[in-house]
């Protein structure tokens, strides 16, 4: 696939997200908030099936324009986004997080850097916020359960992120560390938390690896991760860690979640591939998730997620059939 | 009850037998439902739990009948309860092969619209092979599609005129087919749900629960029979 920034008179009417659906989205969020409020009632809001009261909403984020578009498909509703998460630490619902994620207190945070490294230290988020121009990517996002959305994140590359951190040599796998506040989240039992996820070192300084603040030009949503998580654009969503607490550089490959759970359903790798069918579904087709229509669009999976050019040999001599 | 009574309370089992189905009518009528994240995801998930939902409800008819004989007149509900959990069912298995499996629905409709009224079956001809193979290689699809052949056994030989010419003894035999029903619904729960994901344990423990107390019936009536010399 190509990267271009596409012109504006290229753009066609059906690609730009009916601004009247977010709006009545939120609308209706706003209404049933002023409700609650007049009943006083803040703690009904989850028992009503209601979103959250958000303790701190997403804030608008100034961002530099990149190259980083996708050109033949339209993008996610922002409604649609940010209420459709799998983010487990708030309730395996996908509705969920979108629900209890308001409770999440992203300020201040601090992220922890340690293993493998010439000075371990501990960075507050605006400091790392500050560290590079944060881009707009425009990333196809492909969720292990055969749905995928079509997202502009807010980042810069992991890879800029990992240099200034100064890793050893001996650094060959970074792990990231979700945080597991259970003040705030629900942490489902059956599950191991923290949530830990990996990439192995050249796959974390590949440059589409987006070091990730926000989205739809504002903050990340709690729900959707805030402040900071990564996002890796040919791997399932699951591989992309939220809510980053501690980056971890290791000699050996880190223990992840899901892996760790199902290991015939989860490999370390999960590397989009239309052609390794998830036991329970086939990979080969996906759910897009893009427009406001009752119709599923079913659309089939690309190797790599679209992304196989600028992957090129990474894996090469890796037999991906094993190492899903 | 007779009479009049249960004809209000059956009105009233309808109406509420109904209503999740009419919600879903609503929603689609005021646009909410398009404008869910991923709709075919939520009219799958909510048809199958009110499947699962009715079969227990219906399920729990006969132990609730048994705590007390002036609550005899409940068995009158049971048949209509076990034939909404299987338009539930029914519902579920053809938004699966509508809307889930891949078929194209947009393109059936285009045609039917355009006059190829054939179009709809075409469509399914392209997607019959990869449901096929959905259905060879996915056990939770399997067991689902066993606990959906059950119910529609089960519905064919509902009506009274059925029973009375397949007589009592082997309806009911066949009818105790309702148990393989409710297992295999929620196995195929299990099946489907991640591991580590523990939400199928609220129907399952229900089911138990009612599977159970069956059993403490039948041993409390072996106990008090007079052992045969």
């Amino acid at each position: 696939m190509l990267l271009r920034v596409k012109q504006a008179s290229e753009i066609t009417s059906s690609e730009i997200t009916p601004k009247e659906t977010v709006e009545a989205f939120y609308r209706m969020r706003r209404s049933r908030r002023d409700v609650l409020k007049g009943l006083g009632a803040v703690g009904a809001a989850a028992a009503l099936g209601g979103f959250a009261l958000d303790a701190e909403a997403e804030t608008k984020l100034n961002t530099v324009p990149s190259n980083y578009k996708v050109s033949d498909r339209e993008t996610t509703p922002e409604a649609k986004a940010k209420s459709y998460n799998n983010f487990y630490e708030f309730g395996t619902d996908k509705g969920d997080p979108a629900r209890h994620a308001g409770k999440l207190k992203t300020r201040p945070w601090t992220v922890k850097v340690e293993g493998l490294v010439k000075t371990p230290k501990t960075i507050d988020i605006d400091t790392i916020m500050g560290y590079r121009p944060i881009e707009e990517r425009v990333y196809r996002f492909r969720c292990v359960e055969a749905w995928s959305m079509v997202i502009p994140w807010a980042g810069y590359p992991l890879a800029e992120f990992i240099k200034a951190m100064d890793p050893l040599p001996s650094a060959k796998f970074v792990q990231f560390i979700s945080d597991d506040d259970d003040k705030v989240m629900e942490l489902p039992s059956g599950i191991e938390f923290p949530y830990s996820e990996g990439l192995r070192m050249d796959e974390a300084m590949h440059p589409l690896t987006l070091l990730t603040f926000g989205s739809y030009g504002q903050t990340l949503a709690n729900q959707q991760g805030a402040p900071i998580r990564v996002i890796v654009p040919w791997k399932y969503g699951f591989k992309s860690a939220k809510s980053i607490v501690r980056v971890k550089f290791v000699d050996k490959m880190p223990k992840t979640t899901w892996n760790d759970m199902a290991p015939d359903e989860y490999g370390f790798y999960s590397n989009v591939n239309p052609s390794v069918d998830h036991p329970r579904w086939s990979q080969a087709h996906e759910r897009l998730l893009n427009t406001n229509s009752l119709l599923p669009k079913i659309v089939p999976t690309l190797p790599f997620n679209g992304y196989a050019n600028e992957i090129g040999a990474m894996y090469a001599g890796l037999d991906l059939r094993r190492n899903f | 009850m007779k009479g009049k009574g249960i004809v209000w309370i059956k009105a009233v089992v309808h109406g509420l037998c109904l209503l999740p189905f009419l919600y879903l009518l609503y929603k689609y009528h005021d646009g909410s439902l398009a404008l869910l994240a991923d709709p075919v995801n939520y009219l799958t998930h909510f048809t199958g739990d009110w499947a699962l939902w009715l079969l227990l409800v219906c399920l729990a008819i006969t132990p609730l009948r048994r705590l007390n004989v002036k609550l005899s007149w409940l068995v009158q509900l049971r048949r209509m309860l076990g034939l909404y959990a299987f338009f539930y069912a029914t519902l579920h298995l053809l938004i699966y092969v509508l809307l889930f499996s891949g078929y194209d629905m947009s393109a059936a409709i285009e045609g039917v619209r355009a006059g190829r009224l054939m179009e709809p079956l075409r469509q399914l001809k392209l997607i019959w092979p990869s449901m096929l193979d959905d259905l060879e290689k996915r056990k939770f699809i399997q067991v689902g599609l066993l606990a959906w052949t059950v119910l529609l056994a089960l519905a064919i030989t509902s009506p009274q005129r059925v029973l009375r010419w397949m007589g009592g003894k082997n309806w009911q035999w066949l009818h105790r087919l309702i148990y393989v029903a409710g297992a295999a619904a929620v196995i195929h729960y299990w099946w489907l749900v991640k591991a580590g994901v523990r939400t199928p344990w609220k129907v399952t423990a229900v089911l138990m629960l009612l599977l159970a107390a069956r059993m403490v019936y039948w041993l409390v009536k072996r106990l008090k029979k007079p052992v045969a010399a």
